[in-house]
């Protein structure tokens, strides 16, 4: 009997976003752990990951990081295809499709804050917009609104000043390596 | 430079958005019921929370009432100038539609009132 072996080759790429992807789910499942007032309120720290991926490796690679980030968190959340994990792709879908538009704003004017707090709303967006046609569909969602874009913007602003400050020092260390 | 010039048209910007979402969503008063009457009494009281249907009859013949999510409407009216269908839809407490000819009417309220009585 032979037995078939299926090989898939494996290029650095590949390593470099399941690397990642593994970062932005290990971020999932501890934020996953943080109380939340209001169910859904989240910072988003995953994203981080996702916009650092994009401004360094293109927006396919944050594409990738983000579907595999949803799909692997709702697999260890215990969520999956329930209705939490499709808030959270319609969100994760919504935001790449925000930074695919967004990334093209001049980026001496527009930084990484720009885009995170874009991607922030769009998340939030998403999700409302599939949580208001699917799961609740009616007035009450219309109240929590205001609530859910303040923290989309507070929390996009802290994700993106921390985001442009990774970039800064990475920066540097690749200048002191060009240095030394 | 980690706040560039857009960046802070972005957050201002953003800010604007959180402020009118609040105005629209948390100001002027959306309301919960629609009070049916039929020749002065109330037949339904009815919450705006799902889709409903109502046929109420008057003297003219049947009043199709319908209740959506934070809004409901005159749909259909026997009435021979139709101004209570043409009203569209009432969402704000105090608004009312009123099928005089069929002495039908639909009233929406909310946690406050704006008129005590209304005379017609």
């Amino acid at each position: 009997m032979t037995r078939s072996v299926i090989e898939l080759p494996v290029n650095a790429d590949d390593r470099r976003i399941a690397r990642l992807a593994a970062l932005a789910i290990g971020l999932t499942l501890a934020e996953a752990a943080l109380p939340s007032p209001v169910p859904g309120i989240k910072p988003g720290l995953a994203n981080i990951v996702v916009l650092l991926v994009l401004l360094q490796y293109g927006w396919r690679a944050a594409a990738w990081v983000s579907g595999l980030r949803v799909l692997a968190g709702g697999l260890l959340l215990g969520s999956l295809f329930a209705p939490g994990f499709w808030l959270s792709a319609a969100g994760a879908i919504t935001s790449l499709g925000v930074l695919a538009l967004a990334r093209h704003l001049p980026s001496q004017y527009f930084g990484p804050i720009s885009l995170s707090v874009l991607a922030a709303f769009g998340h939030i967006g998403g999700q409302l917009a599939l949580a208001g046609a699917w799961l609740l569909p009616g007035i009450a969602l219309i109240k929590l609104m205001p609530v859910f874009a303040a923290a989309a913007l507070v929390f996009g602003a802290v994700n993106g000043v921390i985001v442009a400050r990774f970039l800064v020092s990475s920066g540097r260390d690749k200048d002191m390596q060009q240095q030394a | 430079m980690l706040l560039r010039a857009g960046d802070a048209g972005v957050l201002l910007a953003g800010t604007g958005l959180v402020i009118t979402l609040a105005l629209y969503a948390w100001s002027g008063d959306h309301g919960d019921t629609a009070v049916i009457r039929a020749a002065g009494q109330i037949v339904e009281t009815a919450s705006l929370t799902h889709i409903q249907r109502f046929a109420i009859d008057g003297p003219l013949g049947t009043t199709q009432i319908e209740i959506e999510p934070g809004r409901a409407r005159v749909a259909r009216d026997p009435s021979p100038r139709q101004l209570c269908v043409k009203q569209g839809w009432l969402t704000q407490s105090g608004q009312a539609a009123l099928c005089l000819p069929n002495q039908v009417s639909v009233e929406i309220r909310g946690r406050t009132t704006a008129y005590d009585t209304l005379g017609y």
